[in-house]
């Protein structure tokens, strides 16, 4: 018996805007308006802005480790705005603010989280996400569990978690898939492959040639796209989505960007990769394309850009005033909020916390003595 | 009122709570057409269908983080784990991501969901399926561990999991899923989890214990001279755990033997000791006995009852205690 052929794919590549800031029509057809286009512009301009502050509040040692977006903040922009705000589900791993911001929440929130304060966590009840996910691919599955819980019920939401390259060797990246798969849920597997998982490229992470093919394993509509591109990045997840609304289940998009920063302010990137790859990349930076696409539209002036950089500096500074103005967090917080109901063992931690004998019965012999004392 | 074993007890709680309420659904490894390997979940696919008993792909990790996902979007999810020795896959997302929800949102994301999980030894089970883990997950801030003992407790106790709204760990001793029948109310009821059932009352030692040993305890107070009174705790839950009810024992008796299927080494013994050393220290009469799981891997089944603390030797635990 000859052997034949019983699975063949492929993975197709798209790049609607490009680094010369050259559209392709065909492509870019039913994408982006040209007030959409200055919106996410906008976005991404606060959110560079955003991480310049923050990199000086951690350098000046007001604030703790950040990981800058810079140069991946199409990703986020182009997803933040394919979804509907309040209905889809946001589930992200740090390098997506912008996306978060767009779907309403606070700005400062995610400097009180990197200041190392819970309540920038707390995400607020008309918000539809989950917090910043630090171990990288844990939050893939609960995605998918949210997607999951959103097809039982009937409910038209659907649910994007993104991640970055080194997440997909993560073995919960492969349980995500694989149950989204089976179950086919509404959810979108963002991939920022940024190229780097902090020190380690990602010719060492996969001998993959594309990130997107390790969807084809799960049979899942995969695509790899510009990630520096919002006309890309829009148009992928817009699509995604619509594949999940109409009942197509999950869908997986590699973005091909570049983490133009350090992985975090902890980090120096100059130990591990070359400056001459670093400068390739900045030239595809997705704010230099867009700008001049906008420019050569008519849509762009130094007059707007000026206006812009000093608007982007006002809400930045203003956020980061509103981050600090807040009150130190309670110290009993980190027990008022262990469960929903407090066990008794440990209330009596909490009200004995500043004393030696945690969680004893004052009345006890000894520690009545020294209570008294005191 | 029907003599139930521990087996169909479960089966009828989740019967139960599944027709209240239809937020719950289970999920797992064979809990569809199989019933589960230990028939727990029978006859609940057919009467709810596969989208609310539903056969996961084999991946405990993927069950339990999937769980988490289903429980923040509006469900109440119930994942059952094959065997203790499987929670290895699941321990980061239970551990690291169900059970810091809550405090990490300060309570704006939450994971009502209540893990299954049947425990211990003394089935002759292979390697890795007779482990007794619960005082890693009492040592992980955030989670609820109970494991009831008896038909009665553990319907209502799993009926209290399910409406729980936080993370719950439910062991099952395996041993005891068969091996019991007592009569089990067909109308709901629920028993509040943190707190322990005094099994037996006495005045001359506390015996602290949950799960199956809770057996063997009953069988070495029948071995006991007459004129020995014996208090018998079944702490039913372990975090959080009934410290009154075991405190409030040993001040009248002086004396405690805690025993259990775990390594004793930081095993809940360790823990109960400490809690009666601080509570009861003008008390006691004796040291504080434990009687337990050797700090060796758990034996194949050739020796495992060698390993679990068996009748004889919490016998010698409780005279020794006694006699000092």
């Amino acid at each position: 018996m000859p052997k034949k052929t019983v699975y063949e794919a492929k993975i197709e590549y798209m790049q609607i805007l490009n680094e010369e800031g050259k559209l392709d029509d065909k492509l870019a057809k039913d994408t982006l308006t040209d007030e959409q286009v200055v919106y996410l512009y906008e976005q991404m301009s606060i959110g560079r802005q955003y991480d310049e502050i923050a990199f000086k509040l951690q350098r000046s040692g007001r604030m703790g480790t950040y990981p800058q977006n810079k140069g991946q903040e199409a990703n986020a922009v182009g997803a933040g705005l394919a979804l509907e705000k309040g209905k889809d589900w946001l589930i992200p791993c740090y390098r997506e603010n912008a996306a978060l911001f767009m779907h309403g929440l606070p700005m400062h929130y995610v400097l009180l989280h990197w200041m190392g304060d819970e309540r920038g966590n707390q995400i607020p009840e008309d918000c539809r996400m989950t917090p910043l996910s630090i171990p990288i691919g844990t939050h893939m599955l609960h995605a998918m569990g949210i997607a999951w819980a959103n097809k039982l019920r009937g409910e038209d939401s659907v649910v994007t978690t993104f991640f970055g390259d080194g997440a997909t060797s993560e073995g919960d990246f492969h349980a995500a898939m694989n149950f989204a798969s089976v179950m086919q849920v509404p959810v979108i597997f963002y991939c920022q492959n940024n190229q780097w998982a902090i020190s380690v490229p990602r010719e060492s992470q996969m001998n993959s040639a594309t990130v997107a093919q390790k969807a084809i394993a799960y049979d899942m509509p995969t695509i790899q796209i510009d990630g520096n591109d919002i006309f890309a990045t829009y148009k992928a997840t817009k699509d995604a989505a619509k594949r999940a609304r109409e009942g197509g289940g999950p869908s997986f998009i590699e973005a091909v960007t570049y983490r133009l920063g350090d992985h975090t302010t902890a980090d120096d990137a100059r130990r591990y990769r070359d400056q001459a790859e670093v400068d390739a990349w900045k030239a595809r930076d997705p704010l230099i394309r867009t700008r001049i696409y906008m420019e050569k539209k008519g849509l762009w002036s130094d007059k707007h850009q000026t206006e812009l950089e000093d608007r982007a500096k006002r809400i930045v500074d203003e956020v980061a005033k509103t981050a600090f103005e807040i009150e130190a967090p309670a110290a009993a917080d980190f027990f008022d909020h262990m469960f929903a109901t407090l066990p008794d063992a440990l209330a009596r931690q909490r009200d004995t916390m500043r004393t030696s004998s945690l969680g004893l019965d004052p009345d006890q012999i000894g520690l009545a003595a020294r209570t008294q004392r005191a | 009122m029907p003599q139930l074993t521990l087996v169909q007890a479960i089966n009828t709680a989740l019967a139960q709570e599944m027709e209240r309420d239809d937020r719950v659904l289970i999920l797992g490894e064979d809990v569809g057409p199989n019933g589960g390997v230990f028939r727990v979940t029978e006859g609940l696919q057919d009467k709810f269908g596969k989208d609310r008993v539903v056969d996961t792909p084999l991946d405990e990790s993927g069950i339990m983080g999937s769980a988490i996902g289903l429980a923040i979007g509006g469900m109440r999810p119930i994942p059952e784990i094959q065997f203790e020795g499987f929670l290895g896959p699941a321990y980061d997302q239970l551990v690291n991501h169900a059970a810091r929800m809550r405090t990490r949102t300060r309570s704006a994301i939450t994971v009502p969901m209540t893990v299954r999980v049947p425990v211990g030894g003394g089935i002759h089970a292979p390697e890795l399926h007779s482990d007794s883990p619960e005082a890693i997950y009492t040592h992980s801030p955030g989670l609820k561990v109970v494991m009831p003992c008896t038909p009665y407790d553990a319907k209502g106790l799993l009926l209290s999991a399910i409406r729980d709204p936080d993370p719950v760990i439910f062991f099952e001793p395996k041993r005891v899923y068969r091996s019991y029948r007592e009569e089990v109310p067909d109308e709901d009821y629920t028993i509040p989890i943190g707190e322990a059932k005094v099994v037996s009352e006495g005045d001359d030692i506390t015996v602290v214990t949950w799960g199956a040993p809770v057996f063997q305890c009953l069988g070495a107070l029948d071995n006991l001279p007459e004129d020995v009174s014996v208090e018998l705790i079944d702490l039913r839950s372990i975090y959080p755990l009934d410290v009154d009810t075991i405190v409030e024992s040993v001040k009248k008796t002086g004396r405690c033997v805690v025993v259990h299927e775990a390594p004793k080494t930081a095993g809940m013994g360790a823990e109960i000791s400490a809690l009666i050393q601080e509570n009861c220290f003008l008390y006691l009469e004796a040291p504080v006995q434990r009687c337990a799981g050797f700090d060796t891997i758990m034996p194949y089944y050739k020796l495992e009852l060698e390993y679990l603390p068996e009748t004889p030797r919490i016998q010698n635990a409780i005279e020794e205690c006694l006699a000092y």
